[in-house]
């Protein structure tokens, strides 16, 4: 059993009781909430008469179903616009507070709680949405929940929970020129496979984590979850303690000393232990793209694709499923598959740092003629802080679209979607059948930087010989 | 909220051989935009049974099925409690399967439908058996961790805090954590970020 980690001590000093289902009831410091996963449990509150435990630990926004295009209400989509009303109806009958569009805040709750200050580390914080676990890299522990839990963390601001194993993951040394934290966190899943973390809370650490950005360390924080674990953090320091300084929600004076007190202390001890402990060189990994249609379906983009046979069991099967439906072949160069859709955006790669990157990419570049590119801001304030650089001018100049914040193609609830067999490259976090919006729709993952090399060459490109193309 | 014991299921089951079945496979996403849970049923595997003529919730030998036998990993990915909950208003009481991703599991649990997991052998001899005899009559029973079919006993894992909760019915989590709200308080009162570390804790 795992002792002294920073989950541990999260998990004990938030235990309120032990449940007879053996499980434990852990308090939740903060509850984002959404247009999609919210309605139902709101009525359920009204359906038992209770109230919302704790409005002030309570954050809402919208970002699923919003068009990306304009945000002008009322939307063209009458059951998005449903969500919407349905949504504002009961923050405001519950008293919670609402970042709404006209805020300026707005955007996916999982770029807008760290960007807001509200995601501070040694919190426990909950989301109707399985990428939650992006919070941890504020050095919290975020837990993505269903519905009926969205529904006991308003009326009870507790959720029950089984305790999870830790399992260290260190990525030791530095990484080489052209790979991004999107490469590490596929790495991570591929090595591991996408249910390596089941049971799991990952802590990511070592030298090349220490080095990593606040975004950086989202990006692989948020897909924690696809490799299985629900939990996925880096322990709280100085780069943290720095991102978080003078945002909108931090502390001040007096009480941000007695802050910087708790998340010292909060971190993982020198002698904490672990349950498992995974390593990785830093200089082993290369840019990654998936192939197939999980995240663990990925390549180093130089290497051929994997042989059926080296994967076991019922895998081999989910691997020729995967090569079928994408229409690849084993022992194939993923470099060069043609593509139709460049997406940059979403939770795991639509901050400010991934949109400079690709800007600098793409500035003096061209999309190929044979792409349509879109590019996404994750917030409000993340659109306002790139049109101040003057990105979103690099970015149409190129040929790419520029829209509103949201989550756009990363899932197909709101007007982008892929249309009939189109093949994407997309920074999202998910590669499953029909995840964005086509049910015949192919999506390959990669990091902005791949996504930018690619939507130039007009099929998937290593971003590593850029300079020599041009 | 009242809720009920789930001792014993018995009736016909819909075979869903394959592994990895994701919740975007389930319900797919444009479904979420519901705001009620009313209907989600006419999304459960929808978009496959579009391009799959014999898809196995649409063959007519397993109408009125309330139970469903899966592979590996079944309910990966989006935390959708929309798959779920289609799969108990399609009539689905109870799963077994190879093994179930953890999310889809505990929604499975909040809203009273038990997994049981089993060997991915006798995982195949369920699926067989429902497909080449469909009108087969099995028996989950919760309490002693089988599924049975004429002769034939099949030991499945239901995990044991779940299971003590189906039987003396208390699988509603919400009742049991409303009745702590006074330590709820308390522990909150000794988390300085509570007060935006405004006072000294502890
Ligand atoms: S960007 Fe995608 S993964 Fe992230 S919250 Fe939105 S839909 Fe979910």
């Amino acid at each position: 059993m795992s002792k002294n980690t920073l989950y541990d001590k999260v998990w004990d000093s938030h235990t309120v009781a032990r449940l007879d289902s053996g499980q434990d009831q852990i308090f939740i410091g903060l509850h984002l909430i959404h247009e999609v996963t919210t309605p139902q449990a709101f009525g359920m509150l009204k359906e038992i008469g209770a109230g919302v435990a704790f409005p002030g630990r309570t954050m809402g926004t919208v970002d699923h179903i919003i068009p990306t295009l304009s945000q002008i209400r009322p939307y063209e989509d009458e059951q998005a616009e449903k969500m919407m009303a349905a949504l504002e109806q009961n923050v405001n009958e519950f008293g919670v507070r609402f970042l709404h569009l006209d805020s300026g805040k707005q955007g996916i709750v999982h770029v807008i709680g760290p960007e807001l200050g509200l995601s501070q580390p040694g919190m426990t914080i909950a989301c109707g949405d399985s990428h939650t676990s992006t919070h941890g890299a504020m050095g919290s522990l975020g837990f993505g929940i269903g519905t009926t839990e969205v529904g006991h963390v308003l009326a009870t601001q507790t959720l029950a929970l089984n305790r999870l194993k830790v399992k260290r993951i260190e990525v030791t040394g530095a990484l080489g020129p052209g790979v991004t934290p999107k490469d590490v966190t596929l790495r991570v899943i591929h090595d591991l496979g996408i249910k390596g973390g089941l049971g799991f809370a990952y802590e990511y650490g070592g030298d090349v984590f220490d080095a990593m950005s606040m975004e950086g360390r989202m990006t692989v924080c948020n897909m924690s979850i696809e490799g299985g674990a629900r939990i996925g953090y880096v322990n709280p320091d100085q780069t943290t303690f720095d991102y978080l300084e003078g945002r909108e929600f931090s502390p001040e004076g007096e009480a941000w000393e007695r802050g910087l007190a708790y998340w010292r202390d909060i971190a993982s001890g020198d002698d904490a232990e672990y349950d498992d402990v995974y390593e990785i060189a830093g200089e082993s990994i290369e840019p990654m793209v998936t192939w197939g249609i999980n995240p663990g379906h990925s390549v180093g983009i130089s290497q051929p694709l994997p042989e059926v046979n080296s994967f076991s069991g019922e895998d081999r099967n989910t691997a020729e499923h995967g090569y079928e439906f994408m229409a690849l072949n084993p022992g194939e160069s993923i470099l060069g598959t043609k593509v139709d859709v460049a997406f940059l955006g979403s939770c795991t790669n639509s901050r400010i740092s991934d949109l400079r990157e690709g800007a600098q990419l793409i500035n003096g570049n061209k999309v190929h003629p044979g792409v349509r590119m879109l590019v996404v801001p994750g917030s409000q304030q993340v659109k306002q802080q790139a049109e101040e650089e003057g990105l979103h001018e690099i970015f149409t100049e190129a040929g790419a679209e520029w829209r509103e914040a949201g989550c756009s193609m990363c899932l197909g609830m709101n007007p982008d979607k892929l249309v009939g067999a189109e093949r994407s490259i997309s920074t999202s976090n998910r590669n499953f059948i029909g995840r964005q919006g086509s049910p015949r729709g192919r999506t390959h993952l990669g990091s902005p930087a791949v996504v930018v090399s690619s939507a130039i060459a007009g099929c998937i490109a290593d971003p590593r010989e850029m300079g020599e193309q041009a | 909220m009242s809720t009920k014991r789930i001792e014993k299921i018995v009736g016909k089951a819909i075979p869903m051989p394959r592994d990895d079945i994701d919740t975007d496979r389930i319900t797919p996403a444009r479904f979420l935009k519901s705001i009620t849970f009313e209907g989600i049923e006419k999304a459960l595997f929808c978009d496959e049974r579009e391009n799959t003529p014999d898809h196995p919730v649409d063959n007519p030998a397993h109408k009125g099925a309330n139970m469903m036998f899966v592979g590996k990993n079944f309910g990966s990915g989006s935390s959708r409690e929309h798959a779920p909950q289609a799969l108990k208003r399609f009539g689905i009481e109870v799963l077994v399967g190879v093994s179930f991703a953890e999310i889809f599991a505990g929604n499975c649990f909040a809203i009273g439908v038990p997994l049981g997991v089993a060997s991915a052998d006798d995982v195949n001899e369920l699926i067989r058996q429902a497909q080449e005899e469909p009108e087969t009559r099995f028996n989950v029973d919760i309490r002693n961790s089988t599924v049975s079919f004429g002769d034939r006993v099949i030991p499945i894992e239901i995990q044991e805090t779940r299971k003590a909760a189906f039987l003396a019915g208390t699988w509603d989590m919400l009742t049991n954590l409303r009745s702590n709200l006074p330590q709820v308080e308390e522990v909150a009162q000794h988390l300085p970020y509570v007060t935006n570390f405004e006072n000294d804790a502890q």
